[in-house]
């Protein structure tokens, strides 16, 4: 893989992270540059929340090895915790999956938001009020003034996932982690929040990572695709590139089981992800790949460039030993 | 053709629906909200509201619509759990209700898949046992062709032989969800309604699931009710489909034909929706649903839709013919391009 470029705002080098002698991620290495959205794509088990919440430092009874180096900061698994709670919500900060557990039910959703812009910004309570009624217009809820002293329960899912990309934004972090922002969420309400947090991220020049599990979805918010399984990247680089010109067999296995509206064929995989006791050495995806060699159980594979072209490598990578 | 007014339903004897429901309206009596602490003020919440809706042998439907729009009370008037306030749901011609209360008939022919189906099933019990309890309330089998009938069932559903000694801790959420359609199918049904019996799972869990499904359908015949929010989940699986909204049914038809071109600017606004590859993210639906304690006056449509004129906000449309298969609910249905 080349040199991570210096314009990169986060870059991950072999991260893993074990969770008793289970192996959840293995040598993830991926990296984001200044205002790019990325998608980090793959069945349940992957390990994509797991890599927002390591980024993050927010993940428990796990050891972590490998690098997460922050523009300007260093690498994030070397800090002290005091810095990380300096960084997290000004530099970096995350949208939770479920914003109804996410958000605290016994406060308001306005001093949600005020206390974390009075703790970010050193705001006084009646400065740190007035900025959250523009926040929350600023993210679309209508009547912001009134939803400020409405309780969590108060608000339907859409409300809710505002004010928690409302809270998000709060620091103007120029990294932004959405941990499946919107599946919980009804289609209609989805779009509104994606179209949300794009173009909230865009205006303030923020590179955002989403984890999602719709390779649509993913190929029309994200401008970059990061394909796993089991804990290991299989493929990754531009959306276009990985998701019609993908040399992986999982990529490809993984899109052909996206229902188009009017597809009337369908090919079901088979087998299931093995369990941890059970993983292979290699490439882990060897026992369902239809592609395996000898060496793919005992091996696992490098990330290498997908494809050379006369100007070099292109920022497209897989991890295959017998490619398509 | 599922949906038809009572005048056009005279159909032969042969052709006679499953179900039909016409004009059924659900109307809960819920708290007024803001009322004081000793009021016993309700109001009425229509959870559904005109619903006609007609369910012919053989065929496989699509209930479609977002959270709220009523699905699920749906499912209840169909299985017969809920009495409805108003209009008629009738099984084979008969209101619903009397066929549940003249027998197991009516529970032996329309067997159910539950959304959770882990919660769906006695965690105490082993696979064997769960799928044998239907086998021996509807008395389907002697008891010493019960095991063999269950080991049938079970690799009608690909699951594996020993599953039977298992419980529903020790399977996959994919593998539960075959159990509960194993369960479904053991007596030996010829309705099965299933609500988003493949939501929630990873795709290729997902696809594994609706290549069953479909061959169920196909190789025993069965009618099939499929709740859904998921609209390439519904164009895969079934040949028509309802699309809800706030406790009407606003568009049916053909599956192909309405998602290809809807009527309705919210079944458009739904499938613009739905996420597709490389397609511009669409322009969204704006607000939400209201609330159905307080419905917008005229269409319920009217608040979001892109579309709306002036008379939208004073008539209320009625699901009503377009074409010969399809009906729509819609004062101004779009016009195909």
């Amino acid at each position: 893989m080349k040199d991570m470029a210096l314009d990169h705002v986060l870059s991950i080098k072999d991260l893993t992270v074990f969770r008793g002698a289970a192996k959840i991620l293995d040598r993830v290495t991926l990296a984001l540059g200044q205002g790019e959205t990325l998608a980090l794509v793959g069945e349940s088990g992957a390990g994509k929340s797991t890599i927002a919440t390591a980024i993050m430092r927010l993940l428990e009874n796990a050891r972590v090895t490998g690098s997460a180096t922050l523009a300007g900061e260093g690498d994030l698994f070397t800090l002290s915790e005091r810095k990380m709670v300096k960084l997290r919500g000004r530099r970096l900060s995350m949208i939770f999956q479920d914003a109804g557990t996410a958000l605290n039910p016994s406060y308001t959703v306005g001093r949600q938001l005020g206390t974390t812009l009075q703790r970010i910004h050193g705001l006084s309570k009646a400065e740190a009020w007035k900025q959250a009624i523009e926040l929350f217009t600023s993210v679309g809820i209508n009547d912001p003034e009134g939803r400020m002293t409405a309780f969590p329960h108060q608000l339907s899912g859409g409300m809710q996932q505002r004010v928690m990309v409302a809270i998000a934004l709060a620091g103007s972090p120029d990294l932004l982690l959405a941990d499946e922002p919107t599946s919980a969420l009804d289609v209609t309400i989805q779009a509104q929040i994606v179209r949300l947090i794009l173009q909230l991220t865009r205006e303030r020049g923020a590179s955002c990572v989403f984890v999602l599990h719709d390779l649509a979805l993913a190929s029309q918010a994200c401008d970059r695709i990061v394909v796993l399984y089991a804990g290991q990247v299989v493929e990754s680089g531009p959306a276009r590139d990985v998701l019609e010109r993908h040399r992986h067999p999982y990529t490809r296995q993984l899109k052909s089981c996206v229902l188009e509206i009017g597809a009337k064929d369908l090919v079901a995989p088979e087998g299931t992800v093995p369990s941890h006791d059970q993983m292979p050495i290699g490439c882990r995806f060897c026992t369902r790949c239809p592609r395996a060699v000898a060496r793919c159980a005992d091996q696992a594979p490098p990330l290498v460039p997908a494809r050379q072209t006369a100007t070099g490598p292109l920022d497209h990578h897989i991890a295959c030993w017998n490619p398509e | 053709m599922i949906a038809q007014t009572l005048s056009e339903t005279k159909a032969p004897a042969s052709e006679q629906p499953i179900f039909e429901l016409i004009e059924v309206e659900q109307v809960f009596e819920v708290p007024k909200p803001g009322r004081s602490l000793f009021s016993r003020e309700t109001v009425g919440l229509r959870a559904l509201d005109g619903v006609r809706l007609t369910v012919r042998k053989g065929t496989s439907l699509a209930v479609v619509g977002e959270s709220g729009s009523g699905k699920s009370t749906l499912l209840r008037v169909l299985l017969g759990l809920d009495r409805p306030t108003g209009g008629r749901a009738l099984y084979h011609s008969k209101p619903i209700l009397e066929g549940r209360a003249s027998g197991i008939a009516f529970a032996r022919d329309v067997a159910m898949v539950y959304q959770d189906a882990r919660g769906s099933l006695d965690p105490r019990m082993t696979i064997g046992a769960l799928i044998a309890e239907p086998l021996r309330h509807f008395d389907i089998v002697p008891r010493q062709d019960e095991a063999a009938r269950v080991a049938q069932l079970l690799d009608r559903v690909g699951l594996p032989a020993d599953a039977a000694d298992r419980y529903p801790s020790g399977l996959s959420g994919g593998q539960v969800r075959r159990v509960a359609i194993a369960r479904a199918l053991a007596s030996e049904p010829s309705v099965l309604v299933a609500d988003e019996a493949v939501s929630g799972l990873d795709v290729s869990t997902q696809a594994q699931l609706l290549i069953l499904l479909q061959s169920l359908q196909r190789d025993m015949g069965l009618t099939l009710i499929f709740i859904t929010h998921d609209l390439g989940v519904a164009s895969f699986l079934c040949e028509e489909i309802a699309i809800m909204y706030l406790g009407r049914i606003v568009e049916t038809g053909p599956t192909d034909a309405v998602l290809g071109a809807p009527s309705h600017p919210y079944s458009a606004a739904l499938r613009a929706a739905a996420p597709q590859f490389f397609e511009p993210l669409s322009e969204p639906l704006p607000g939400e649903i209201p609330s159905p304690l307080n419905l917008p006056a005229g269409c319920r449509f009217s608040t979001r839709c892109p579309k709306a004129q002036d008379d939208c906000r004073l008539k209320d449309p009625q699901l009503g013919k377009l074409g010969p298969q399809r009906a729509v609910a819609c004062l101004h249905p779009l016009q195909p391009q």
